[in-house]
This record gives C-alpha cells, sequence and structure tokens, in this order.
C-alpha cells in the first residue's frame, strides 16, 4: 500500500462510514424480527459494569464487589456499499438496562419506535426518550394478525405526537416493508435537517 | 469478625470476573471515549514488545487490518465488548491501530450528501 501513514492531510483512504439507527419498543413488539427481515443479524456480548443507575434497580445492599452485569444482544448490519454501512441496534426493553440505551444512543442517526396497537403504552418510554434527546424518530406500528385496526390519526393522537412526525404501519416480518421503515427514517431525518435551527 | 469468604475478595487476589482477567481486571479502557461503530484501522506499526501482547490483542489487531468498527470485531472475536474497548485502547496506545470517529450525524451537522446515498442503497436492496 502506497499510503504515508494516516497524518491528517496525508494520502487518506477512502472514509470508512458508519451508521446507527436504532429500533426500541416494548417487549415482544418484534424488533429483532425486523431487524432480520432486513439486515444480517450479528451476536454481541456486553460485559458492562454496573452503573450506579443500575445499582439502583439491582439491589446490591451488601453485595459490595458485584461489579458487572451480562447482556447478550444482536445487531444487525446492511452493507450498502464498501465503504458505507448501516448498524441496526435493538434497545433493550427493560428498564435497567438504560445504561444501554445512552451508549447506543450516542451519535445514532435516528431511531425508528415500533409499536403493537394491543400494548401502546409500552412504547411510551422509548418516545419520551427520544424527545428528550432530541433524536430524530418515526414510529412503525407492527401490524399483529387478529389485532384490532386503528386509524394512524388515532394513534398519532393516542401517542400526542407531533404532526410532522411520520407513522407507517409496516410488517416486521416482511423484507420489503422493514426496507420501507428505514427509508421513511432516513426521508425524516433528511427533512428535520431541513429544517432552521431555531423553531 | 470477617466471615472465611470474605478474604478470597480483597484487591490481593487479583481479577475475579472471568472475562476481564484478559484485561488484568481493568474495566475502563485507556484513552479518549470511542463509539461502538468507530472504525478501527491497523496502521502496520512494529509491535515494539514482542511477546508482549495477548492472543486477544493479536486476534483484534488481526481483524483490523481491514477497517472494521468496534461492534464488528467485538463479534467476530466473541468477547464482551468491554472487554474488546480495552484490548482496543491498548492497541490505540501502543500506535498498533487508529480509532476514527463515525460520521457525524446528529442534529444539524448531518451529511445530507451521504443519507442520499443511504437511501439510494436502501432502496437498490
Amino acid at each position: 500500500m502506497a499510503y504515508g501513514g494516516f497524518e491528517a492531510g496525508g494520502m487518506a483512504p477512502r472514509r470508512h462510514r458508519a451508521i446507527k439507527i436504532l429500533l426500541a419498543g416494548g417487549f415482544g413488539v418484534g424488533k429483532t424480527t425486523l431487524v432480520g427481515a432486513v439486515s444480517e443479524i450479528r451476536p454481541l456480548r456486553t460485559e458492562e459494569p454496573l452503573t450506579e443507575s443500575s445499582a439502583t434497580v439491582d439491589s446490591t445492599v451488601g453485595v459490595e464487589r458485584k461489579t458487572t452485569t451480562t447482556v447478550a444482544m444482536d445487531f444487525g448490519r446492511i452493507t450498502l456499499r464498501d465503504d458505507l454501512v448501516l448498524y441496526l441496534f435493538g434497545t433493550p426493553g427493560q428498564e435497567r438496562f438504560w445504561f444501554m440505551w445512552d451508549e447506543l444512543s450516542l451519535g445514532a442517526l435516528g431511531a425508528v419506535v415500533l409499536a403493537d396497537t394491543r400494548r401502546l403504552a409500552d412504547c411510551f418510554p422509548a418516545i419520551d426518550y427520544f424527545e428528550r434527546r432530541e433524536i430524530p424518530f418515526i414510529v412503525a406500528l407492527n401490524v399483529f394478525e387478529g389485532a384490532r385496526r386503528y386509524s394512524l390519526q388515532d394513534i398519532r393522537v393516542a401517542l400526542d405526537l407531533d404532526p410532522r412526525l411520520p407513522i407507517i404501519m409496516c410488517d416486521a416480518r416482511s423484507r420489503e416493508s422493514a426496507k420501507e421503515v428505514l427509508i421513511t427514517l432516513i426521508e425524516h431525518v433528511l427533512s428535520v435537517a431541513d429544517e432552521p435551527v431555531s423553531r | 469478625m470477617p466471615a472465611n469468604d470474605e478474604r478470597w475478595l480483597d484487591a490481593a487476589a487479583g481479577p475475579v470476573v472471568r472475562p476481564y482477567a484478559v484485561t488484568q481486571g481493568r474495566t475502563r479502557h485507556s484513552g479518549e471515549a470511542f463509539d461502538l461503530v468507530a472504525t478501527v484501522t491497523a496502521t502496520n506499526a512494529r509491535i515494539a514488545i514482542p511477546g508482549g501482547l495477548g492472543p486477544e490483542h493479536m486476534s483484534v489487531l488481526q481483524l483490523s487490518r481491514v477497517p472494521s468498527t468496534v461492534v464488528d470485531i467485538a463479534s467476530d472475536v466473541d468477547l464482551p465488548l468491554g472487554v474488546v474497548r480495552i484490548l482496543l485502547g491498548d492497541l490505540r496506545e501502543l500506535g498498533l491501530v487508529i480509532i476514527q470517529a463515525p460520521v457525524p450525524v446528529r442534529a444539524q451537522q448531518v451529511d445530507k450528501d451521504t443519507l442520499r446515498e443511504v437511501l439510494h442503497g436502501l432502496r437498490g436492496l
């Protein structure tokens, strides 16, 4: 290779671009199914030190030496080009894993909140989280067979969502549908980027 | 009076959590923080301390010969993310890898050309 080292201004190789997208929602809502429908699933082991926030959830009184907690998770990878890769991370559902959310959401392009109309309240924490951190997100309703159909407008009112925020129906098992979810998110991020800085 | 089993958990007993044995018990990597999807690239610098790197360090170094993200490396070596971060911190300190932040994508600094490329790529999947 003819690269003269990696000094700034030198002949650096073309930048490898990795983009992080989050997938949030309640337990069993279909996050893993959606990631699997559209991307290559890869396993990840995490062995994170117990943080103060999780330590308050896990009662560690009298267990002063418990320093780590184990979380096994998957992530999805979509290679769009050799130097452009999308990473999809499902955020762990349980509240004790909030420390993982902070790690995952840092530098995230945007998020998809996956919702199940039978248990709509399960996605409230995710919506609150992304709103507070100003991470652009969309809501995708995973339509389960046998679930009562609601209009998107009813759902928007129930979730108290900004009228500009996209809500779409999807089938997490379908590759085309999962693609559409991601495309809707990227289009939303682009439209948010076009807005003036101060509203 | 302390119970008998407590004496095994003092500092002299060394690391008690198995995955962190390869990091000598360290749970925080050295140097500047890096993202889950930061790109790691081996520099091809000579290893100054022959035999000084463990097999896990060598595996991670091998994987970064092709620019790879932190999570992909963690998945490939099948070690916990926290451990891989520490190994990468060591390799960076030795000048054996460079770790580049991912493209800035938050809020107003979003790179629209990259986003359009992503859209194009997704539609073509």
